[in-house]
């Protein structure tokens, strides 16, 4: 069993740690918020020890990993902390409030030899890793061009001030929600190597950002648009798709289904012309299924990780910072 | 139950495996007469059982049925809730205290944060029966034989192991409404061995089960194993697996099951609707 300790018990914390109360290899030693009576909920009619301070909670149990989910802004630190106490870490995406944050973290990790994992879940989704595996195989030719877009209705009116209205504390559509994008694009083409120009554009928050529309170019000298957009309401939920296109076809894939083009015969699978594989013939299977198979993939991995079932390559720290270092290309242009 | 129940999810975009459908959806159900017209189809079909999620807009839905008494008198609701999206949303921006702030009624939640006695008492169980009571408010006057959890309910709770609540879900059905309580679930095996060790007999779950086994957690052998062994009221849905199986196949299928007793499924056209209804009572007569 690897006993497992959360901080952060939010919207996403509270869904990492529903889907590690079912998990068969996985015994929760502690759940720690600031929220009194999110963990007085959790120890009465759930079967999980709760905690106000998060070190009070490493002390008593005595945790071999821990899943960070508070605000961005404390996850330096707290992940920090972690890593130099010998503790695995899976911390939720973005990783750090900047890139430089994040150098430190990936260093210790590796020295230590410790698991650590970012919650970018969308690489556990089977049409994403059929993307990646087609531009790897290098079906596609020499590729020129990419679109990462995502749409979804995160904030649709002028409200209150949130943390999401907050640039220090990682609110924005960039940070939030692009950043989704942009490790996709890291993934599955290249690191963001430079930013030809860039609009943040607040549509209706105040101190924030609710679109970003960017040029990007990539390591490889790859072009691509970057659109992301969390003020449209006509998506019901966040949709993301990245579209790739090369001298020998193009592949527009999101979370539902992947359609490809192939100009000639080749050996990927597909034939020529247009193809369309969804969801139901790419994902594999979880045992526990709460919100998509992703978050249950991403966890299990992370366990089975630790376990030494599988290798630590998948949304790394490393990568994850990647990623980071890509949201200051884009913020910093002018 | 009926053995057909009609579902909801192509008024409200709900589309598996497209994105481009959803839309297509969206703007085809924009008006609630086209939302009609479709459960009007079903009735037609001889489907008198709507089972939808307590979206805002099922309450014009619900303002239209309770107006026409004569036409509906057979009919009945299944309502699912809540709507996760609306408190996703509301959780993300305005956490989780924000948001019990905003959807539970009345002043009992007013005095829980002024330090009252219901916060002292820690009676949380009094506040799910609030949000239970504030979801059915829009059904008033119409036949809701069954109230379903949604699934990313139920299964948050079953992960979170709060088993207390979903039997005080249960309960609190029956108590208030004279009505069965059902769950919907990703993970029935999982769920029905957790209600039965608390004492939940022969209950109504309606779970994804297909030929393809698309969100049956654990795989379709277990799922396929309880049904044969078990004891409790299945619900079949996602039978066409999001569309991956063609409808005779999907059908043959999951009428050839064992102790399945209602097969949900949505359609937007007459056509369609015909077809799966005509398809399972073909199966069943075989």
């Amino acid at each position: 069993m690897v006993k497992v300790g959360l901080i952060g018990a939010g919207k996403m914390g509270l869904s990492h740690l529903a889907i590690l109360g079912a998990h068969p290899d996985v015994d929760v030693v502690g759940v720690c918020d600031t929220s009194k009576m999110v963990t007085d909920v959790l120890e009465k009619y759930g079967a999980f020890k709760g905690f106000s301070d998060y070190k009070k909670m490493l002390q008593e149990t005595n945790p071999d990993a821990v899943i960070v989910a508070v605000p961005t802004k404390f996850h330096a630190i707290i992940v920090k902390d972690l890593l130099e106490r010998g503790i695995h870490v899976f911390a939720e995406k973005p990783f750090c409030l900047n890139a430089s944050q994040g150098e430190e973290l990936v260093n210790i990790a590796k020295n230590r030899g410790l698991i650590n994992q970012v919650g970018y879940h969308n690489k556990f989704i089977g049409n994403f890793t059929e993307l990646k595996r087609l531009v790897d195989g290098g079906f596609l030719g020499d590729i020129y061009h990419f679109v990462g877009e995502s749409y979804g209705p995160v904030v649709t009116k002028k409200k209150a001030d949130t943390w999401r209205s907050d640039p220090a504390e990682g609110g924005g559509c960039l940070m939030d929600y692009a950043s989704h994008v942009i490790d996709l694009i890291n993934y599955i083409l290249a690191p963001v190597s430079k930013v030809r120009g860039a609009i943040l554009k607040p549509i209706y928050s105040g101190g924030v950002e609710d679109a970003v529309y960017a040029l990007l170019e990539l390591s490889n000298k790859i072009s691509g648009v970057l659109s992301v957009n969390w003020s449209d309401e006509t998506y019901r939920k966040m949709s993301t798709s990245i579209t790739v296109i090369g001298t020998k076809g193009k592949i527009i894939c999101d979370a539902a289904e992947i359609r490809i083009y192939f100009k000639e015969e080749n050996s990927s699978g597909y034939s020529k012309g247009w193809s369309t594989k969804y969801i139901t013939d790419l994902t594999e299977q979880v045992d526990f299924y709460l919100r998509g198979e992703e978050y249950s993939a991403q966890l299990d991995y992370f366990v089975k990780a630790i376990e030494g079932k599988v290798p630590n390559t998948i949304n790394t720290f490393e990568s994850a910072w990647t990623t980071d270092k890509a949201i200051d290309l884009i913020k910093n242009t002018k | 139950m009926e053995r057909i129940l009609f579902g909801d999810n192509q008024f409200f975009a709900v589309n598996h495996i497209s994105d481009e459908k959803s839309r297509a959806q969206s703007i085809r159900f924009k008006d609630d007469a086209a939302i009609i017209k479709t459960l009007d189809y079903a009735r037609e079909a001889g489907i008198n059982t709507f089972m939808c999620t307590t979206h805002d807009r099922i309450s014009n839905i619900c303002d239209i049925i309770r107006s026409n008494p004569g036409k509906y008198s057979d009919f009945n609701i299944f309502p699912c809730m809540p709507y996760a999206h609306k408190y996703a949303n509301a959780v993300t921006e305005l956490g989780i205290v924000g948001t019990l702030k905003e959807y539970v009624p009345g002043n009992f939640f007013g005095s829980l944060f002024k330090g009252g006695v219901a916060y002292l008492s820690k009676d949380y169980l009094s506040i799910m029966e609030l949000m239970i009571d504030a979801e059915m408010k829009m059904f008033k006057g119409i036949n809701t034989p069954v109230i379903f959890l949604q699934n990313v309910i139920t299964d948050l709770l079953l992960g979170l192991r709060m088993t207390d609540m979903l039997v005080a879900f249960h309960k609190y059905i029956k108590k208030k409404y004279n009505a069965e309580a059902g769950f919907i679930t990703m993970n029935m095996p999982m769920l029905l061995n957790v209600l039965e060790k608390a004492g939940v007999e022969n209950p109504i779950i309606c779970s994804s089960i297909n030929k393809v086994g698309f969100r049956m957690s654990g795989g379709k052998k277990i799922y396929e194993e309880t049904l044969r062994t078990k004891k409790f009221r299945a619900i079949a849905m996602q039978v066409l697996a999001a569309g991956a199986v063609p409808p005779k196949e999907a059908l043959e299928y999951v009428c050839s099951l064992p102790n399945i007793e209602s097969i949900l499924f949505g359609a937007s056209s007459k056509g369609n609707i015909q077809e799966t209804a005509n398809l399972i009572h073909q199966f069943d007569s075989n």
